[in-house]
C-alpha cells in the first residue's frame, strides 16, 4: 500500500481531461437536441428534456451496477483498488441520479400535470438514490480503512440485488412512468434522429461518468498520501 | 447441516432467553408499537378518511418502526462486556451464527407484531374475519426478508459512529420493497379480493426472502471477521 502524490496527480489529470472533453460533447448534445432533433408531435419542446433525462438516468445505473460489481471483487479480491473504485462510483451515481431526479419533475409538471407522482419507478429509483447516500454516510461513520471497505462492500452488493427488485415491481405496480422505448423486446419506436440524439447523449454522459469517476479516484489517491505522510511524521 | 441447525438455535436460544429474563427491550417495543398505532389514529383527518382505508399503512408502518427498534438492539447487547468477541472466537460456522441472530430477531419482532396485530383490530374497527391466516402468511413472508437485510445491517451498524442513525438510513430502502408489496397484498386481504390479484406480489415477496436471506448469510462473515 504506497499511494503516493505523484500517480494520484495524474489520475486527477486524466480525469479532468476526461471530464472536459465530455463537457465540450455535452454542449455538442444541446446542439443536437435543441437545433437538429424534430419536435415531438404530442409533448412539444418538453420532450426535448428526454435527451438528458434517460441519458442522465443511465450512467447512475452505470454507477449503481459498477459498484455492486466492484463491491463483490472487492470482498474476493480485497485490493483496496476496487474499494476505492466503488467509493468514487457511488458518489458520481448520486450526482447523475440527482440529475435523473431533478430532470425528471421538470418534464413531468407540464406532460404529467405534478411535478412528482407516487409512481413504482420513481418511488424506488428515488430510495436507490437513498440506498446510496445511506452507502455514503456508512463510509463517513466507519473509521478503520479495511472495516469501511468491508462493510461498504456488503451494502453494495446487497444494493446492487435491490435494483433488480426495483424493476420487478414495475410491472406489478400500476406505472404513469413511459414504459421503456429504446431498451425492449421488439425494435425501437423512436424516429431515427431522436434515435441518434439520445444515443450521442448516452454516450457522452458515459464520457462524463468515466472522467468524473477518474477525477475522484484520484483525488482518494492523493487523500491516501496525505493520511500516510501525515502518520508516518 | 443439522449441527450447523443446531448451533444456530443455541444462538438464538441464548438470546431469547437472555431477553426472556429481562424483558426490558421487549417491553418497550411493545409500547413503543402502541403508541404508534394510537399516534397514527391522530394523523388522520376522520371525517375525510375512513380508518379501513388507512388501515394497511398503518399496520406495515409500524411493524417497520417496531422491526427498526427491535433490530437496533439485536448487537448492541453482544458489544457490552465484548461478548461478540466471545461469540466470535467459539467454533461456531458464521452462517449457523447469522440464522441463530436472525431466528432470535425473528422471534422477537414476531412477538411484537402478535402482540400488535389485536391492538390494530381493536384501534382501526377492522374485522379480520377469515383473512385472519392470509395475512399471519403474509406478514411471516414479508418479515423474514427485511428482518434477515436488519440482522446483517445492525451488525455493521454497531460499529460505526452514530449507531441508531445508522442503521435505519440503510434498512429502510431494502424494506421497500417487501413493505409495497405486503401492503397491497394486505389491503387486497382486508377487502376479501380472490388469491389471483396478490400472487404477483406473494412471489416477489418469496424472491425477495430467497435472495436476501442467502445474501446475508454469505456476507455475514465479510461483516464480523477482521
Amino acid at each position: 500500500m504506497t499511494a503516493e502524490a505523484a500517480p494520484a496527480a495524474g489520475v486527477v489529470r486524466r480525469g479532468l481531461i476526461l471530464s472536459a472533453l465530455a463537457l465540450i460533447g455535452l454542449a455538442g448534445v444541446f446542439v443536437l437536441a435543441l437545433g437538429l432533433t424534430p419536435v415531438e408531435a404530442r409533448q412539444g419542446l418538453a420532450q426535448k428534456i428526454f435527451y438528458l433525462h434517460v441519458p442522465a438516468a443511465w450512467s447512475a445505473l452505470l454507477a449503481f451496477s459498477l459498484v455492486g460489481i466492484a463491491s463483490a471483487l472487492y470482498l474476493w479480491l480485497k485490493d483496496a483498488r476496487l474499494d476505492r473504485f466503488a467509493a468514487a462510483s457511488a458518489e458520481v451515481g448520486v450526482v447523475f441520479s440527482a440529475v435523473m431526479l431533478t430532470t425528471g419533475p421538470i418534464w413531468a409538471k407540464p406532460i404529467w400535470g405534478t411535478w412528482w407522482t407516487w409512481d413504482a419507478r420513481l418511488t424506488l429509483t428515488l430510495f436507490v438514490f437513498f440506498l446510496f447516500i445511506g452507502y455514503l454516510a456508512l463510509r463517513a461513520a466507519v473509521h478503520d480503512p479495511a472495516e469501511r471497505a468491508r462493510f461498504s462492500a456488503v451494502v453494495g452488493i446487497l444494493g446492487m440485488l435491490l435494483v433488480p427488485f426495483v424493476h420487478l415491481s414495475v410491472y406489478l405496480f400500476r406505472t404513469l412512468h413511459p414504459q421503456p422505448i429504446v431498451l425492449k423486446p421488439s425494435a425501437p419506436s423512436l424516429p431515427p434522429e431522436m434515435l441518434t440524439t439520445l444515443l450521442v447523449s448516452t454516450l457522452v454522459f458515459t464520457v462524463l461518468y468515466l472522467g468524473f469517476v477518474t477525477t475522484r479516484y484520484g483525488l482518494a489517491l492523493a487523500d491516501e498520501a496525505r493520511e500516510q505522510a501525515r502518520d508516518s511524521s | 447441516m443439522p449441527d450447523s441447525l443446531r448451533l444456530a438455535l443455541a444462538i438464538a436460544g441464548k438470546d431469547i432467553r437472555a431477553e426472556l429474563r429481562s424483558r426490558t427491550a421487549l417491553q418497550s417495543a411493545l409500547v413503543f408499537a402502541a403508541l404508534v398505532l394510537v399516534v397514527f389514529n391522530f394523523a388522520r383527518d376522520p371525517t375525510a378518511l375512513s380508518a379501513a382505508d388507512l388501515a394497511p399503512s398503518v399496520l406495515w408502518v409500524t411493524f417497520a418502526l417496531a422491526a427498526m427498534v427491535a433490530l437496533n438492539r439485536a448487537f448492541t447487547v453482544e458489544r457490552e462486556n465484548a461478548a461478540l468477541d466471545g461469540l466470535l472466537l467459539a467454533p461456531v460456522p458464521r452462517e449457523a451464527l447469522f440464522i441463530g441472530k436472525l431466528l432470535a430477531n425473528l422471534a422477537f419482532v414476531g412477538t411484537v407484531e402478535l402482540v400488535t396485530l389485536p391492538l390494530f383490530v381493536l384501534f382501526f374497527n377492522v374485522s379480520l374475519g377469515h383473512a385472519l391466516p392470509g395475512l399471519l402468511g403474509v406478514t411471516a413472508l414479508a418479515t423474514v426478508g427485511f428482518v434477515a437485510v436488519g440482522t446483517l445491517f445492525s451488525a455493521m451498524a454497531v460499529r460505526t459512529r452514530f449507531a441508531e442513525l445508522m442503521l435505519p438510513v440503510l434498512l429502510l430502502p431494502f424494506m421497500v420493497p417487501p413493505l409495497i408489496a405486503a401492503v397491497q397484498v394486505t389491503s387486497r386481504l382486508l377487502a376479501d379480493r380472490p388469491l389471483s390479484e396478490m400472487w404477483g406480489w406473494l412471489r416477489l415477496l418469496a424472491l425477495y426472502d430467497i435472495v436476501f436471506v442467502t445474501l446475508c448469510m454469505m456476507t455475514f462473515s465479510a461483516v464480523v471477521d477482521e
